[in-house]
């Protein structure tokens, strides 16, 4: 045992630290609010809209489902440029989170909407409600309650995601730690710290979506 | 005029409400309902039955077109309803319909289940909707389960929160569907006699029921259906004392006989 820790350095570090906890924890909440829209508008398009509305949405859920997260956000950074659309780094990370994320949370919420018993429809159009009246009054608000493990379960993967975003350098914890470590060489020290704080915004996470089930979507008990 | 025979109701009928005239529908190759003809006035109480699968259920559901018929003409108070009438929310929130299933919505309590519709199909304001909903909650004999859920209350109180939201609508029609079939047999009645009360009020009701004490009572006409036709249209008291159909006449004997055990 001839390594000595010595966590002076990281910790000398701290205010970066803090920084990038607070952009991976800005840039989880941002791609999982917006692909949370993306999501519910996917699953609606692809159970109620037209035939060449599904096939697009079935494309995209294939192409995003069947390829590396990592080379999704090349494409959108170096690879839409050529197509004229520039991104800050940040801006590509959103989007490529936005994007995987949309593709996975589709299926989710679509599998939450079939779940949903068709007399349910039924009642809410004798009742002389429009298709979107029915699906935000009557089936969304079901769907979520009966699929929400698995959509939380897929934000946190998002959240650990993020991290796959320091390719690009996108100012999150990840390339932070990896700054400090080509700096001052403390490789485990700072990677150490590093888990800890991705720990802690998990277990953060997941605090906050216990409190949206208790606050939104409890379900009544006899 | 209308094909039937006008009914011999001991209370005041109106103008003609519903009309189906040689109305066929087919479930792909399947004949489900064969040249119906059936006329309904404003204010007439029908009670339809008939084996399981005779098209009963079919034929309610043409009514507010949550099954389109592919031949014939469905008029609902003046307006031709059809697969592609663009505003078919607009007849349907004119037609109540109660499910053997009662489909409440599990999310919302009896009290929203009843506010919801008038809300946000008749923009109706809350607490002009709430007002009403506990007033037609009381109606149905509940007032003191408006914040319940669905899942906290009874299979009768369930259905009567469901007439409730039927009701909280203002509709110039009902259809129920076997409403009394999905019931613990203590529940029924509770249910009927909401029924019965509504009947007394003056509203057209179509009812798919096989609750002969319901039929005698409220009943301006009966309608028998087998196979996917009309068979039978009479009275209740004609159709029970002297049923004309010899398919009338078997279905009789058979409901009446297993009532009689059941009772
Ligand atoms: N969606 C459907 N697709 C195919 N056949 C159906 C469908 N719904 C009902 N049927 C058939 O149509 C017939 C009439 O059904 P229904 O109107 O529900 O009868 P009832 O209410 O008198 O029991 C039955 O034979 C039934 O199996
Ligand atoms: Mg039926």
């Amino acid at each position: 045992m001839s390594y000595e820790f010595d966590f002076a350095d990281v910790f000398a570090a701290w205010p970066e630290l803090l920084q990038g906890l607070l952009n991976s924890l800005v840039l989880s909440a941002l791609a999982m609010a917006i692909g949370m829209v993306v999501s519910v508008a996917g699953a609606l398009g692809k159970t109620s809209g037209p035939g060449w509305l599904r096939r697009i949405i079935d494309e995209y859920i294939e192409l995003i489902r069947n390829t590396p997260f990592l080379i999704q956000i090349f494409v959108i950074y170096f690879g839409l440029p050529a197509a004229g659309l520039k991104f800050s780094s940040n801006a590509a990370a959103l989007l490529a989170l936005v994007v995987n994320v949309g593709a996975y949370g589709i299926e989710i919420i679509r599998a939450g909407i079939e779940s949903i018993q068709k007399g349910q429809v039924e009642a809410g159009k004798s009742l002389g409600m429009r298709p979107l009246q029915i699906f935000r009054y009557i089936i969304l608000k079901p769907a979520i309650q009966a699929i929400y493990p698995s959509l939380t379960s897929q934000f946190i993967l998002l959240m650990l995601n993020t991290s796959v975003c320091s390719a690009i350098a996108a100012s999150e914890l990840t390339a932070v730690a990896g700054d400090i470590q080509s700096r001052t060489f403390r490789s485990f020290e700072v990677y150490f710290v590093a888990t800890c704080l991705y720990l802690g915004l998990s277990v953060f996470f997941w605090t906050v979506f216990a409190g949206i089930e208790r606050a939104f979507l409890r379900k009544p008990t006899r | 005029m209308p094909a039937t025979a006008p009914p011999a109701a001991d209370h005041a009928l109106g103008d003609t409400i519903i009309e189906m005239r040689h109305v066929d529908k087919f479930y792909g190759d399947f004949h489900v309902l064969r040249d119906i003809d059936l006329s309904v006035a404003r204010g007439e109480r029908i009670v339809i039955c008939g084996p399981s699968g005779s098209g009963k259920s079919t034929l309610i559901r043409c009514l507010n077109q949550l099954e389109e018929h592919q031949k014939g003409e469905i008029v609902i108070d003046g307006t031709a309803v059809h697969a592609r009438l663009k505003g078919i929310e607009d007849i349907r929130r004119e037609i109540g319909m109660v499910f053997q299933s009662f489909n409440l919505f599990p999310h919302l309590t009896a009290l929203e289940n009843c506010m919801l519709a008038p809300m946000k199909v008749r923009g109706i304001p809350k607490a002009e909707a709430e007002a009403t909903a506990r007033k037609i909650l009381e109606r149905v004999h509940i007032p003191e389960q408006a914040h319940k859920y669905p899942i906290q209350l009874s299979g009768g109180q369930q259905q009567r929160v469901a007439i409730a939201r039927s009701l909280c609508m203002n509709p110039k029609i009902m259809l129920f569907d076997e409403p009394t079939s999905a019931l613990d047999p203590e529940m029924v009645s509770e249910v009927l006699d909401v029924m019965v009360e509504l009947a007394e009020s003056g509203m057209t009701m179509l009812c798919v029921t096989h609750e002969m004490g319901f039929a005698r009572k409220v009943a301006d006409r009966v309608i028998f259906m087998d196979a996917g036709e009309i068979v039978e249209v009479a009275p209740p008291e004609r159709f029970f004392t002297a049923p004309q159909n010899e398919r009338t006449r078997k279905f009789l004997g058979q409901i009446l006989h297993a009532q009689t055990q059941a009772h």
